[in-house]
């Protein structure tokens, strides 16, 4: 078992869900209330990295984040790194590959609630503010907990970006899936085994919360 | 319920009529592409190859008019997929020891023949501050001016040319330095193209691949003297059940004319070395 891999796709996983709950409340909240121009672009823009193969996020980042590019020229002159090779570019990567994974359940949380709980807490005199807080998320918590557990066992599993990008270095871009992989090739099938079970169970309990939770949200409504 | 009400549709009906003129109208083609696919052998391939093969396999199409497609990839990657009964009538290994272990688990016909022994070398890329020479000083004068931040070379837990970089930056006292510095390629493949596109400073990569066209082009290289680590071995076997047009490619890969293209494309032969 390598608990360094296991605690970099932790960490990866831990930092994506940091970055993308708000986004996923503000986008997902937005998304379920209104109705504007170019909406259904956007949405099919946010859904994106759900057919997208791994490979092609993993070229355009490569691009994007090589020393010759501006985007990588541009964080090497800010921070001194490099994105490719680097924890960094991972998290970079995973926010926009965990894009859906974390928007999508949350849009359909928000889109739960109803609209005269929402117009009797606007009445009511609140701030949108503590609307948000006392109203909407209490009600919306399911779909936003299936979002971040979404997110973060997608994190997990990631491997084809990770594979193209990373390079392998431990502590650092040795994901638990890339290390479980790399135990192959080298024909320690005992040492992947133990991983692959261990994610196997991992995903497999985070699953179960996510769909636990998404039976709740069908049955307030139902 | 809803297929068998489809049909009933006369958009459904004249596409599937349609569909089926097709076929009757394509049918022998399409039966003699089946056939000839047979005689089409799946051939694994490891990555250093990549383009010295392609070469041969053009010249045994024009010589001989038969066929075969190839894979490349990892060799670990291979002999695990060839251990599982993957359909592949021929392997070339990177490394010999591949091949012993999937002839112990007598899947292939013999022990197979030494065909090439590769070479390694260091490669910059163009933008590169790196000064690439046979002896690497100028990587010990770049470590040293902590002018690397990242070095390629391939995995050398699994990769044959990633283990022969390993050794010869241990032989040089490098590795301690450099190894904080590492990246590694999936496969040797990939290390160049860390070092190529210059998202590493520098790596060591294999001849044959920094002998491409398409990596001539990006940067610079410096042949790193073939005793510096172990020999890297290339062995390949045909697969038990190997049918005839993998066995003519096996005879021709060993025939002056290939051995002249893996020459030039940085091979050495296992004669000569």
């Amino acid at each position: 078992m390598d608990w360094t891999a296991l605690v970099l796709s932790l960490e990866l996983g831990a930092g994506t869900i940091l970055v993308l709950l708000p986004i996923g409340i503000l986008c997902g909240r937005a998304l379920a209330w209104n109705r504007f121009h170019g909406k259904g672009f956007l949405e099919a823009l946010l859904a994106l990295p759900l057919v997208l193969p791994p490979t092609v996020l993993g070229y355009y980042l490569l691009i994007a984040f090589g020393g010759a590019a501006p985007i990588g020229r541009a964080f090497h002159d800010l921070f001194g790194g490099t994105l490719v090779f680097s924890f960094a570019g991972l998290l970079i990567a995973s926010i926009i590959a965990n894009l859906p994974f974390a928007i999508q359940p949350m849009q359909r949380g928000f889109e739960a609630i109803a609209p005269e709980v929402r117009e009797a807490a606007a009445c009511s005199g609140m701030s949108p503010l503590r609307v948000l807080w006392r109203v909407e998320l209490p009600l919306a918590w399911p779909g936003i907990v299936s979002g971040l557990v979404l997110s973060f066992a997608h994190t997990l599993g990631e491997f084809g970006v990770v594979l193209m990008v990373g390079g392998s270095i431990p502590g650092e871009t040795r994901t638990i899936a890339i290390a479980i992989y790399d135990r192959v090739q080298a024909f320690d099938n005992y040492a992947a085994g133990t991983m692959s079970a261990f994610l196997l169970a991992l995903c497999l309990i985070a699953l179960g919360i996510t769909y636990m939770l998404s039976g709740r949200i069908g049955r307030r409504h139902g | 319920m809803s297929a068998i009400r489809s049909h009933r549709h006369p958009l459904a009906r004249r596409t599937l009529a349609a569909i089926a003129w097709l076929l009757a109208a394509t049918g022998t083609p399409i039966a003699t592409c089946a056939r000839a696919a047979d005689d089409v052998p799946n051939i694994a391939a490891a990555a250093d190859l990549k383009f010295a093969l392609e070469q041969v396999i053009a010249r045994f199409r024009q010589d001989t008019s038969s066929d075969v497609r190839l894979a490349f990839g990892s060799s670990g990657n291979f002999v695990q997929q060839i251990a599982q009964g993957a359909p592949f009538q021929m392997f070339l290994s990177a490394d010999e020891s591949f091949v012993f272990s999937l002839s112990d688990q007598g899947r292939t016909v013999d022990r197979g023949t030494l065909y090439a022994v590769g070479r390694i070398v260091l490669f910059a890329a163009r933008g590169s501050s790196l000064q690439v020479d046979p002896d690497l000083n100028g990587l010990r004068a770049a470590l040293a001016a902590g002018a690397i931040r990242h070095f390629a070379i391939a995995n050398p837990e699994h990769a044959p040319y990633g283990r022969a970089a390993e050794q010869a930056l241990r032989r040089l006292n490098l590795w301690e330095t450099i190894r904080p510095r590492l990246v590694l390629g999936e496969n040797v493949s990939q290390a160049a193209q860390f070092a190529a596109t210059g998202s590493a400073e520098g790596g060591i990569i294999a001849y044959s691949l920094a002998l491409a066209p398409e990596l001539v082009k990006l940067g610079r290289f410096a042949l790193i003297p073939g005793d510096w680590h172990a020999p890297l071995r290339q062995r390949m076997v045909l697969i038990r059940g190997a049918g005839e047009t993998a066995r003519a490619f096996y005879r021709y890969v060993q025939s002056p004319a290939a051995r002249d293209i893996l020459r030039r494309n940085g091979f050495v032969h296992p004669d000569e070395s």
